[in-house]
């Protein structure tokens, strides 16, 4: 698929998302959070890309989401808030980075878990500041100074997932296809001829890493600010196995996959959850094996194949 | 020591719970560490299996005293429920879902087992409720036993001191016997350490996976099933216990039996010791264990580094 191509692609699905968020009101909300998420999945497109898999990628979500709640008791400022959330992300995201780049495989992928586990327990035991389980709720935040509130916050939350979806999206674009994403691909089937090469595996991935945990935490913001109540349960190892679900399902063959794996996600969720209120995991559980076993390019890669045969 | 003799009782006590932890978390890794070595797959459902044993041996005590069983029964019953769910489930999971996973990608095959996570976990919630089951008829049986622990005497039920460590420690006997001195068990070691040498040898190395599963998932579901009396069994019993088998496994390095058990000893004290002492870190100490070992020894307590291929 050219640039070109794609990125026109990506635009339809731009104006896709405003309009159906504005013919279908409750959709705004889904759409956001299937944003947020996609977000967080072209992190985690990054480091599949170097064969890894993170299964603790919820805690940047959970981190920049929980970085909103408390830092707009301060400075009650969206267009402050979020890139503080991300930036906060990367900071954490480059200490974790230094440790676990590391491993590979499931070391990697467990060392990434343990961490977002230790995160989560913090939040529900240090009730007195985090107020445990129950999570907190949103002070009230502006943008540009109005306050954030009622529908036209709801479109601004939505505008705002948009921009940061096209502009991160079109950066790890950049990105894969430069010799950064080549070194990645490079980390999964031979990383000692990288070695060979001068290039450090390690630097590449914690480059990676680092850049996923700033899209995570991208993410997070936007979703503290959508649901307006944050919880532990962002943090949880079943919020990170999620974004690795959405990732397959959507297709890493393409930075729009996890934007339409997301997509896809969200909506089988609430009409999951609404049609069998209490076996909406089944269902979806269904969805993945189904993916996996007979589409195994994800949503994606069943769209890529038609369209190179037509 | 004056801390030791003014904390006496709570260090016995912190002891002995660890002890009868860290025999139901051996149970548990071990079967999981077992399913590694042969299939290459980090069973995610594997907490499923923990969770469905637990509930089936519960129903299965819970109904044997309705009809007037006496109370002794209750230990056969926790025995044959955890045989039951493993022999019915394990070869199903492996035939229809795991072999035909065999050659594609690590990802792919974790997210199969995921999926498998997701819908085992609710189809839980749809046969036994959301309702706490308690099944504590053995506990109650066997009473309690006055440890004398320095001056003091700690009262402890009889099942924590003997049943939960006995039954582990013969898990562990058996299977480094099994391993070490029968055919099949140098089958199965054989095809853990190089599946193709072993079919080559003339190993059905497709009945070995299939009875490494089956035994697995039996080790899990017995698991679960001697936990039931201590606990009361909740939905997400599944999740957390996978979290913390994944932390024992790693800290043990990847396919060690007897590193499986110190690592669960070692977990197990660490975890029951926050509990007295400091119990926001509960849930914290078994990944902080982990991360520990994982920085000095990157391939885990007993792991053995694999040579860098060219």
């Amino acid at each position: 698929m050219t640039r070109r191509s794609e990125t026109l692609l990506a635009l339809a699905g731009a104006v896709l998302v405003v309009a159906l968020a504005y013919a279908v009101p409750w959709l705004r909300f889904v759409l956001t959070i299937a944003l947020a998420k996609g977000l967080a999945v072209l992190g985690i497109l990054l480091l599949l890309r170097a064969g890894q898999v993170s299964f603790g990628h919820a805690l940047y979500l959970a981190l920049a989401a929980y970085t909103v709640a408390f830092g707009a008791l301060v400075l009650p400022e969206a267009l402050l808030l979020v890139p503080l959330a991300a930036i906060l992300a990367g900071l954490l995201g480059l200490l974790i980075g230094l440790f676990v780049v590391r491993y590979r495989e499931i070391f990697f992928g467990m060392l990434n878990l343990a961490l977002s586990m230790v995160f989560y327990s913090v939040l529900e035991k240090f009730y007195a500041l985090t107020h445990g389980a129950d999570g907190i709720r949103l002070p009230p935040v502006t943008f540009l100074g109005r306050p954030l509130a009622g529908e036209a916050g709801e479109w601004t939350v939505l505008g705002l997932a948009l921009v940061l979806a096209l502009a991160c999206g079109a950066l790890v674009r950049v990105a894969l296809a430069s010799p950064l994403g080549e070194a990645l691909a490079g980390i999964k089937t031979r990383e000692t001829r990288l070695d060979f090469m001068g290039v450090s595996p390690k630097r590449v991935l914690l480059a990676a890493y680092v850049a996923s945990a700033v899209m995570a935490g991208f993410a997070g913001a936007i979703i503290a600010l959508t649901t307006r109540h944050v919880t532990p349960a962002l943090s949880y190892w079943t919020t990170s196995g999620e974004l690795v679900f959405i990732a397959i399902l959507g297709g890493a063959g393409s930075v729009i996959g996890p934007f339409l794996g997301a997509a896809a996600y969200e909506l089988t969720r609430v009409y999951a959850a609404a049609t069998f209120a209490n076996a909406w995991q089944l269902v979806l559980g269904l969805v993945l094996l189904g993916v996996i076993v007979f589409a195994p390019g994800g949503l994606w890669g069943m769209i890529a194949s038609r369209r190179r045969a037509a | 020591m004056p801390w030791l003799s003014e904390n006496g009782i709570l260090v016995g006590l912190a002891l002995l719970d660890g002890l009868s932890y860290a025999a139901a978390v051996f149970m548990v890794a071990v079967g999981l560490n077992l399913v590694f070595g042969v299939l290459r797959v980090l069973n995610v459902a594997h907490g499923s299996l923990y969770a469905i044993g637990g509930y089936a041996a519960a129903s299965l005590g819970l109904f044997a005293a309705s009809l007037g069983a006496p109370p002794w029964l209750g230990l056969p019953i926790l025995l044959a429920a955890s045989v039951l769910v493993g022999v019915v489930l394990g070869p199903v999971i492996e035939r229809l879902l795991l072999r035909r996973m065999q050659d594609r990608e690590p990802v792919l095959q974790l997210l199969v087992t995921f999926a498998l996570f997701m819908i085992l976990e609710d189809l839980q919630k749809l046969v036994w409720g959301v309702q706490p089951v308690v099944f504590d008829a053995p506990l109650k049986w066997l009473g309690t036993v006055d440890v004398p622990f320095g001056q003091d005497v700690i009262p402890f039920t009889a099942y924590q001191l003997y049943v939960l460590p006995g039954v582990a420690l013969a898990t562990l006997a058996i299977l480094a016997y099994v391993l070490r001195y029968t055919l099949t068990g140098r089958m199965v070691v054989a095809v853990t350490v190089d599946r193709e040498a072993a079919r080559a040898m003339g190993i059905d190395a497709a009945k070995v996976t299939m009875l490494t599963f089956t035994v697995g998932a039996a080790l899990a579901a017995l698991g679960g099933a001697l936990a039931a009396p201590t606990v009361s069994l909740v939905p997400g019993v599944g999740a957390s216990t996978i979290v913390l088998s994944f932390a024992v496994v790693a800290t043990a390095g990847l396919g060690q039996i007897e590193g499986a058990a110190l690592a669960a000893l070692l977990i197990g004290l660490g975890r029951s010791f926050a509990v007295y002492v400091a119990p926001e870190f509960e849930v914290v100490v078994p990944y902080a264990i982990m991360v520990a070992v994982l920085l000095f020894r990157p391939q885990g307590l007993f792991g053995v580094a694999e040579t860098r291929r060219i």
